[in-house]
């Protein structure tokens, strides 16, 4: 049985990887499993300065989903090259970098720091809901995430991924966007902009008003998206949003992914994402499926 | 060290109304808890409620391998919980939080709870109390009806107060005026509280006032428990406007210096 993929010119031993934002920087989980069975880890996103976030409540629980406004919190590109990236590179797994920023030159300044870096790629996050300057202000138009793909493109040699904000008219054409710019993948989706309100106060819950959703209330959006996606793009897909165990994961492959990455899971369940690697090769067996690149995309459109 | 278990639960009390007091066998976690950890627990098995709950460790007999909690139903997830028999397992993550309750340099402690924020205080008076500290123990709660294990605090206390807000029972008025005496008589040399938030702002600036170490256990929205999401963001003392800073209630708490946090 083959379980390997190569996901945009990342080599990884099976299609699992956990999300940006839900894992840390792999320590916290460490005590459960060993990270190297992961295909791939997926930092929070870091940019080029520490950021302290934003104002508490950050997370509030909808309907099978939470929605959460952090803010990107996060300790900065050197700190993470400094503590974190040693740690990390103790696991034979792939670890990709969830880069965010304000301005272009920031993302430019960012990415030519983690081209240096000892890491296997780079997740551009152009679609976080939750910080007012940057990231999803580029990712909203095609002409966005173009230009801020290929400046990145010439300082960064590593493979490329955009993470694409689902908050969008037509995400097919964006990740046209980001695959004319010389992107090697693109992964969707990011969270998909909410709002809760307590009846009793009258408050949105969230601090900061509103909020990104995830988890499994957004797996259908995410799965048509990953499909659309796929039709109109060659580059391959790292499909998320809502996944939770392996025949989610199967789901996301059928509509187009080529690894799929687990996010909210990990909070349910320590052990969702190793779950969900041996859930994907029990369907494998139970299918005769050999090798898993056999069904990326092999839905059968009605 | 953080696991997680299937833990049997053993024996399920109803104290109240709508408040529940769970016994379960959870040995790996029992063997490295401390005063003021709490865990997280899987409230269905399904996706809704999707994430899970945090409740304060509130007894753990490390000989018995036993784990004991107090929750009081407040919507969907605790009212599943509530639903549990004796022999079923519940999916419990812990112990977690890394700041917890510290006495070893005091010897006259001062611990104040309020309402339902009683529960995660009772380890911690058991384990001062076996180390030969003074326990000073004030419980205020709203009225006679919400008093709750008065009789249980009473053993591991060397002292305790119990107050009502409109004096239908034990003493009147707030537990904090009670403190505040016996810290104006020089008998408090370490204070901990856990309550709602009005009542631990108050101690905070008390204990600040008075000059006397103070530990608060917070209380913030979690999405992990586990110090990944980065949700449950409290203020640090030196945050700013211009310069937010913020610990994670999971992570350097739930208990804090109550002097490094602002509240
Ligand atoms: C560190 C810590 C220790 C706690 N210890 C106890 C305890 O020992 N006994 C007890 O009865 N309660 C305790 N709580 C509060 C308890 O977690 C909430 O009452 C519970 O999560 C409510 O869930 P629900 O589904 O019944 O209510 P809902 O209001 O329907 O919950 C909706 C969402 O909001 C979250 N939420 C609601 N209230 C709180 C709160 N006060 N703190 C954090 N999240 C909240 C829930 O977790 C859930 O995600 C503790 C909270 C924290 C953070
Ligand atoms: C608490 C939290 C923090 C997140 N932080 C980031 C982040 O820093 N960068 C990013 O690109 N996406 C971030 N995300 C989005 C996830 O990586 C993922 O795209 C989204 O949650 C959908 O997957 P899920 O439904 O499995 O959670 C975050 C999500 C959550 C829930
Ligand atoms: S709840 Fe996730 S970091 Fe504290």
């Amino acid at each position: 049985m083959n379980t390997r993929i190569n996901f945009a010119g990342i080599k990884m031993k099976n299609p699992v990887t956990v999300a940006s934002g839900t894992f840390g920087y792999g320590r916290e989980f460490h005590n459960f499993f060993d990270l190297s069975k992961l295909g791939g880890i997926i930092t929070k996103g870091t940019s080029l300065k520490p950021r302290s976030g934003n104002k508490p409540p950050r997370i509030c629980e909808t309907a099978s989903g939470i929605l959460n406004s952090i803010g990107l919190q996060n300790p900065g590109i050197e700190y993470f090259a400094q503590n974190d990236l040693p740690f990390l590179k103790k696991f034979d797994t792939a670890i990709i970098v969830n880069a965010c920023g304000s301005t272009v030159d920031e993302y430019v300044e960012l990415c030519k720091i983690l081209n240096k870096l000892d890491i296997d790629g780079v997740e551009l996050n152009l679609s976080c809901p939750n910080v007012k300057a940057g990231c999803m202000a580029f990712g909203n138009t095609y002409d966005g995430v173009k230009e801020i793909t290929s400046k990145v493109r010439k300082v960064l040699d590593k493979p490329l991924i955009v993470k694409l904000t689902p908050n969008v008219t037509d995400i097919a054409s964006i990740a046209k966007g980001a695959e004319d710019a010389g992107a090697d993948g693109v992964s969707l989706i990011n969270t998909l902009l909410g709002m809760k309100i307590d009846i009793h106060t009258r408050k949105p819950i969230l601090a900061n008003n509103t909020g990104g959703l995830s988890g499994p209330a957004v797996k259908p959006v995410a799965i048509r998206m990953v499909y659309q996606v796929s039709q109109a793009v060659n580059i391959p897909i790292l499909g998320m949003g809502g996944i939770i165990n392996g025949e989610d994961a199967i789901e996301f492959m059928l509509a187009g992914a080529t690894a799929i990455s687990i996010g909210a899971g990990n909070f349910i369940d320590p052990y969702t994402s190793i779950n969900t690697i041996s859930e994907i090769k029990n369907y494998m067996i139970k299918n005769n499926i050999e090798n898993i690149n056999d069904i990326i995309g092999k839905v059968q459109i009605n | 060290m953080v696991v997680k278990v299937q833990a049997k639960l053993l024996d399920k009390i109803k104290l109240k109304e709508n408040i529940y007091h769970f016994k379960v066998e959870a040995p790996e976690i029992v063997k490295t808890a401390k005063p003021g950890n709490f865990i997280e627990i899987r409230v269905s098995n399904n996706t809704d409620p999707f994430i899970r709950r945090p409740i304060s460790i509130h007894n753990i007999d490390k000989n018995k391998g036993i784990l004991e909690f107090i929750f009081q139903i407040k919507g969907e997830g605790t009212k599943n919980l509530s639903k549990k028999n004796i022999g079923e397992e519940i999916d419990i993550i812990g112990p977690l939080g890394n700041g917890t309750f510290k006495y070893n340099e005091y010897q006259n402690i001062a611990v104040i709870g309020g309402g339902i924020g009683v529960f995660p205080l009772y380890e911690l008076c058991k384990e001062a109390k076996e180390d030969n500290k003074h326990v000073s123990t004030y419980l205020g709660f709203r009225s006679k009806d919400f008093v709750l294990l008065e009789k249980e605090f009473k053993k591991v206390s060397d002292n305790l107060i119990i107050t009502t807000d409109d004096g239908s029972y034990a003493n009147t008025g707030f537990a904090i005026n009670y403190l505040e005496e016996d810290i104006n008589q020089g008998k408090v040399s370490s204070i901990y509280a856990c309550g709602p938030l009005p009542m631990l702002k108050a101690i905070r600036k008390l204990s600040i006032e008075k000059n006397i170490p103070c530990q608060i256990s917070l209380e913030e929205r979690m999405g992990c428990g586990l110090g990944v999401c980065l949700g449950c963001a409290v203020k640090t003392a030196e945050s700013s406007k211009e310069n937010p800073q913020y610990w994670h209630v999971c992570k350097g708490g739930p208990v804090f210096n109550a002097k490094l946090v602002e509240i």
